[in-house]
């Protein structure tokens, strides 16, 4: 019987032999969404009537006999900060509160097309700025396995909601580990794309160079029947890849990784992560080895600068792209009361309108860009960026895929770090290296660490546009891992519509 | 480096068009420096012989034929304007200032 704990290929197929409509999965999500979403809160908007109209459609077509797409008529929640249009998209932040976009991102629209049933926008930190969804301006997502902890972030409401059967897919963006750490503290799978897979037009930016939209879903075949759906050239982008997309679904399906080298990453290991992430790494390691792999060690000696870096690029990128939130053609605009000149009204809006996590990034940014210190902080940032590429170059010489934990530590709890900004920025320590260089990584759950009961996820590296190789090395994984467990690993999280 | 006074704040603020209180302006400065002594490690690596990345994929131009396409309606693009007058966006005074 099809239900929300399905998944979504499960969904899919029960669509296709009309074993259910899509305005009945839409509506069993619709009423999960009200039951549970009060104590997760990983939705800012909820478009019923939008999505049962396209549910509604999606049936008509079916009916008719119309040839669909794979996941035509199934749900999924997308992060808000990709433009819909006519819905609201704030990107968490105040300064776009009300603001309906006139246009459909790419994303948005390959959805539509592909009859992908959109029930609402997710919660997020303000500009994906964060790792815990605690800087958004509409209030911190709760993790659905404690509640008293964070999502992780900045794709945290997108990666509750799947966690929290609200949808059994969802999109987020991944700029320095948005979409693999949420997805690691959540027990879910999250794929960042090979930067360029998939096209940013119509995402709301940050930093440019290295913000990446990728998908989440509960099954490794789900991520990459979406990643299918999503992925590939878009001339609306200049910085889309104008290739071929990997073969993902396939090596999804294939479960075999024999002859596979596993490279280890020792900088990413041992001391500085939980006991209990480490364990459950270990044990997956064990697995890819009895399915036939081979584990190989390599050192990526400059990855320890890789996060000083990322806090000189990304926050330089961001006080360039966010310039553009000017109270002029859109969005919040505060003072205007006809005796301030336009610079007025454009200091007080952004004063007004951005977060303090946001500030801090446009002023570090500012700073790091302004003449005199240039040199020193942003070309030096970039030429860590030269030396983690080439660190890369070196360890995929050794081994097909790379892996190492997604974070340091379990969920934390909300509140923890929210005023140490230099402890939030540490929880993306082994994801940003990846961003950085523009290659792909998975984040795929591996069981639960002892000491908490809360999931691990396990980071599958692969080089650029070979993102299909973290999927069959994931595939198989995750598949072996079900065996030994017996059941999916969210049925170990709290039953939440439990009164 | 030398230490970010609440003045060098303040002129970032001016730069990026913020109006800051005095008290965000005092935190600001605390937290930038703590900020800055964290991410000045890149020194430590960045020697002059290697070649900066400015970005993951090595791009060039990206050109296409210049053919008008569909795009907003007027009306769209003024959908989410703070202000509107004459099918135009509206904004506070621009000359005379300063």
């Amino acid at each position: 019987m099809t239900n929300i704990h399905s998944t979504a290929s499960e969904m899919a197929s029960a669509l296709a032999a009309k074993e259910i409509s899509s305005v009945e999965l839409t509506k069993q999500h619709l009423d999960r969404i009200a039951s549970v979403d009060g104590k997760i809160h990983a939705f800012l908007h909820i478009d019923s009537d939008g999505a049962l109209a396209q549910a509604d459609a999606i049936d008509k077509k079916r009916a008719s006999g119309e040839k669909l797409s794979p996941l035509a008529g199934v749900p999924i929640a997308v992060k808000d900060i990709l433009a819909q249009k006519g819905i609201p998209t704030t990107a968490g932040s105040k300064i776009l509160e009300g603001w309906r976009p006139p246009y459909d991102s790419t994303v948005v629209a390959k959805l539509k097309a592909a009859g992908v049933v959109i029930l609402g926008k997710t919660n997020m930190d303000e500009f994906a700025m964060g790792s815990s969804t605690e800087n958004s301006a509409y209030g911190t997502t709760q993790n659905p396995w404690d509640l008293t902890r964070t999502p992780g972030g900045s794709s945290g409401g997108s990666a509750a909601a799947v966690a929290a059967f609200e949808a059994p897919l969802a999109i987020g963006t991944d700029t320095g580990g948005s979409i693999r750490q949420p997805a690691a503290l959540t027990g879910i799978v999250g794929v960042k794309p090979t930067y360029g897979g998939v096209s940013r037009y119509g995402v709301i930016a940050y930093s440019s160079s290295l913000d990446q939209v990728g998908p989440f879903a509960r099954t490794v075949l789900d991520t990459a029947l979406l990643h299918e759906a999503i992925a590939g050239h878009d001339e609306r982008d200049s910085t889309s890849i104008s290739a071929p997309v990997p073969q993902v679904v396939a090596a999804a399906k294939r479960l075999d990784v024999k002859g596979m080298k596993i490279g280890v990453i020792k900088e990413l290991s041992g001391s500085g992560f939980q006991a209990g992430v480490s364990a459950r790494i270990a044990e997956s390691l064990e697995l890819l080895v009895a399915a036939g792999a081979e584990i190989v060690e390599v050192s990526c000696p400059n990855f320890e600068y890789a996060l000083a870096a990322y806090y000189l690029i990304a926050p330089s990128e961001a006080s360039s792209n966010l310039a553009r939130f000017d109270s002029m053609r859109y969005g919040l605009r505060v003072g205007d009361d006809g005796s301030k000149g336009a610079e007025e009204v454009m200091s007080a809006t952004r004063e007004a309108g951005f977060g303090k996590e946001v500030k801090r990034r446009i002023i570090l940014g500012t700073y790091a860009l302004s003449s005199g210190y240039y040199d020193a902080y942003y070309g030096s940032a970039q030429k860590v960026r030269t030396l983690v590429k080439q660190d890369f170059d070196n360890a995929f010489a050794k081994a097909d895929v790379l892996v190492s934990p997604v974070t340091p530590t379990t969920a934390f709890k909300i509140g923890e770090k929210s005023n140490d900004p230099v402890a939030m920025y540490l929880s993306d320590i082994a994801t940003i290296p990846v961003n950085m260089a523009g290659i792909g990584g998975m984040s795929l759950p591996v069981g639960l660490a002892d000491e908490d009961g809360l999931p691990v996820g396990l980071q599958i590296m692969a080089p650029v546009m070979q993102d299909d190789r973290f999927y069959r090395v994931g595939g198989t994984l995750e598949a072996a891992l079900l065996s030994k467990w017996g059941k999916p690993i969210l049925s170990n999280a709290p039953d939440l519509a439990v009164k | 480096m030398a230490a970010i006074s609440r003045d060098d704040v303040a002129h970032l603020a001016k730069l990026a068009r913020i109006e800051m209180t005095p008290a965000e302006l005092d935190h600001m400065a605390t937290e930038l420096e703590q900020i800055l002594g964290a991410v000045k490690r890149v020194q430590e690596v960045a020697t002059s012989d290697i070649a900066p990345t400015s970005h993951p994929l090595s791009m060039s131009n990206v050109f296409r034929d210049d053919v008008v396409k569909p795009s907003l309606t007027n009306e769209e693009s003024l959908s989410g304007a703070p202000a509107k007058a004459e099918d135009r966006f509206k904004v506070p005074q621009i000359l005379g200032e300063e």
